[in-house]
């Protein structure tokens, strides 16, 4: 087997979409062929159980496959639409009081013994649960928002990462609105790859459609219908992979006369 | 400035917000970078001191002009020394000033 990723994907900031990235890039990646596992390492607040539609089959955790209650195989949820697929579900909240860096880096050899791609969504706060995370991990996709406090929170992120030999960091813009972006409403995807400094893996567009595959606990990368975050998905894993293909434009689609004019109006006059 | 600013300037309409995040972000990082250094003004006035003990050693420095401080640019901290000399220790005066650069992350 080929060199094993371990990734770790991390925000600082809650809410902004490690999870959801966390899960569609799994089953996209298992899709492509690679065996793929995803550690929930959010112990406090678990949700990527939820969001793979796997949270009825859990019977073991990433905690009894520490204390030998179970062997890994055991405890790994596999996902029936998607054999290449498995979770490791997060223990329960009371681990974070003897849980050690060393514990996670455990589970995260474990795994990356039998998975080509080991994605650890990360809790959000840069707190004990980041650093067991961090120390687990060899890679990092840093996810945020293009907005001020999810940016500001990424920044410390990236600091942390920067002194703990994690490479490479890339980052990935989540929730982009293409309309208010053209109308500088919304920072760039160029302010937040320049005031962050890392390079961009790619960006996902705002979508409806997140919402309702999150309803249903089946991630958007499983569908055949392509929704347009799904396409942004299905394109940071294939640029995740290593593939030459160009992140996503998000005024690719928009030619109307209507965003001509905006174009206009952004014109530099001085 | 785009012409959007433009026009809403002269209609005295607000710029776009963009623009004030983007400035409010980058003033705001730049603050957290230098917390992040965990360099506190205590430590900088006695690094400040240290370097100077270790100058005077050598050349005669003007103390009233001396400024040391901390800037931050991308992703690195700097620590700018400026240190007027007023002359070297053999006698001879020179007005020149030393730069001292040392990165820190």
């Amino acid at each position: 087997m080929k060199s094993n990723r371990t990734i770790l994907i991390c925000s600082g900031k809650g809410g902004v979409g490690k999870t959801t990235l966390t899960a569609n890039l799994g089953i996209a990646l298992a899709n492509s062929g690679s065996s793929t596992a995803v550690l929930d390492a959010d112990f406090g607040l678990r949700n990527l159980d939820l969001l793979l539609g796997l949270e009825n089959r859990i019977i073991y955790t990433a905690q009894d496959v520490l204390d030998n209650n179970c062997r890994l195989d055991q405890a790994l949820v596999r996902h029936k639409q998607e054999p290449n697929l498995a979770l490791l579900p997060a223990g329960d909240p009371r681990m974070l009081d003897w849980m050690k860096p060393d514990d996670m880096k455990k589970i995260s050899n474990l795994l990356s013994e039998k998975f080509e791609y080991v994605l650890i969504d990360c809790p959000a706060g840069v707190e004990d649960g980041f650093k067991n995370a961090l120390a687990a991990s060899r890679e990092a996709i840093v996810v945020t928002n293009p907005e001020l406090s999810a940016v500001r929170d990424a920044d410390r992120v990236v600091g942390i990462l920067n002194t703990c030999d994690i490479d490479p960091i890339q980052l990935v813009v989540n929730r982009v609105r293409p309309t208010m972006m053209a109308n500088q409403e919304m920072l760039s995807i160029e302010d937040v790859t320049s005031i962050l400094s890392l390079p961009l893996l790619g960006i996902v567009l705002e979508d409806q459609q997140v919402i309702i595959s999150t309803n249903r606990g089946e991630p958007l990368t499983l569908s055949s219908k392509k929704s347009p975050a799904s396409k942004c998905y299905l394109n940071v894993s294939q640029r995740l992979r290593g593939e030459d293909v160009p992140v996503i434009d998000p005024n690719k689609a928009k030619k109307s006369l209507k965003d001509k004019f905006i174009k206009l109006m952004q014109t530099k006059i001085f | 400035m785009t012409l959007r600013d433009l026009i809403n300037k002269l209609l005295g309409r607000e710029t776009a917000s963009a623009n004030t995040a983007r400035e409010r972000l980058q003033l705001v990082l730049a603050h957290d970078r230098v917390d992040m250094s965990s360099l506190s003004t205590d430590l900088l006035d006695k690094m400040r001191k240290e370097i100077l003990d270790v100058v005077a050693k050598y050349v005669e420095i003007d103390f009233d002009e001396v400024a040391v401080s901390l800037e931050t640019e991308d992703r690195m901290t700097a620590l700018v020394a400026n240190l007027p000399i007023k002359r070297t220790i053999s006698g001879e005066i020179q007005f020149k000033n030393i730069e001292k650069k040392n990165k820190t992350k």
